[in-house]
């Protein structure tokens, strides 16, 4: 399990308490650190089932998130906007920052939208549900480039000679 | 959720997946039944983070003895240390090995990623830029 990301969490509080939205706004944080930041404007658990958790994606409109790569691929297999802000090493928020890497090479596919901190949080979200309305972009194809699955298998039931 | 896109590879094989997290072993297997694949093996095995020495052990110790049982003909992972400790077992087994690293590291190999190199028969990464003439390869990415 991750580490709670105690920034996002926050920005995302603030926004709910700031903002106008209409949405449901339903957390999935992790277990809190002693001293760690609970939110008190939306509904949150630690952790959701497998189940509870595929239903809860479906239902959103919008998913925010760390830059991890589970949710960033669930989102595109779903074809759902998905918003993502990097942890940071130097934070203590992740053990590098392989994230930021990930916000930068990722950033500017169909549906993935980057706030670089948590003063950007807000300020995105509320571009992204603007957005909302309009254009949808597909969801991508459930499985990777066959080129590549099919040099995989290739190796793997060993026609290809180890080298 | 990456090795989830690249299923396509081992269709028709006899399959076990390990994983630290039951959830994602069973989106897995129901997704090899939707294709119409046998029913995979699931084997789950302790989580542990690079500072938890005591769990990293058991998760080892788990890894040999499921390992053993296996007797895989082939061992692929796409990361972190029960993949890393996989393909070293594996490799002492015989097995062919392949280590994908994770999409996430575009900037750099992980760390475990770079430790295996020497053990895997296919080293991967999924950036072309970080592709070196002595390894890792670049063969294609789950995105």
């Amino acid at each position: 399990m991750q580490e709670p990301f105690d920034r996002l969490v926050r920005a995302m509080d603030e926004w709910c308490a700031r903002s106008n939205h209409v949405q449901t706004v339903f957390g999935q944080i992790g277990d809190p650190k002693p001293g760690g930041y609970v939110p008190r404007n939306f509904e949150c658990i630690s952790r959701l089932s497998a189940s509870e958790y595929a239903k809860r994606f479906a239902e959103a409109d919008v998913i925010v998130s760390h830059a991890g790569m589970g949710s960033i691929i669930t989102a595109m297999h779903h074809g759902k906007p998905i918003l993502i802000m990097p942890r940071w090493a130097k934070l203590g928020e992740h053990r590098n920052d392989h994230q930021l890497a990930t916000v930068r090479m990722l950033g500017d596919r169909p549906g993935i939208h980057v706030a670089e901190d948590e003063t950007r949080l807000g300020p995105m979200l509320d571009r992204v549900l603007a957005e909302i309305g309009g254009a949808r972009h597909a969801p991508i194809a459930a499985l990777a480039d066959s080129r590549f699955t099919d040099a995989l298998r290739a190796f793997l039931t060993g026609q290809v000679p180890r080298t | 959720m990456q090795l989830m896109r690249l299923r396509a590879a081992w269709d028709g094989c006899t399959v076990t997946i390990v994983t630290t997290d039951p959830g994602l072993g069973d989106a897995l297997r129901d997704a090899a039944l939707e294709r119409g694949e046998p029913e995979p093996k699931l084997r789950i095995v302790t989580e542990a983070s690079r500072k938890q020495k005591l769990q990293l052990i058991r998760q080892f110790l788990q890894m040999v003895v499921l390992m053993v049982q296996t007797r895989p003909d082939a061992v692929i992972s796409t990361g972190a240390a029960p993949g890393y400790f996989a393909l070293r077992i594996g490799k002492m087994l015989g097995a062919r090995t392949i280590w994908i690293d994770s999409v996430a590291n575009a900037d750099e190999l992980s760390l475990s990623g770079r430790k295996v190199g020497k053990y895997a028969d296919l080293w991967l990464t999924q950036w072309p830029h970080l592709a070196k003439p002595d390894g890792p390869t670049f063969l294609g990415s789950v995105l």
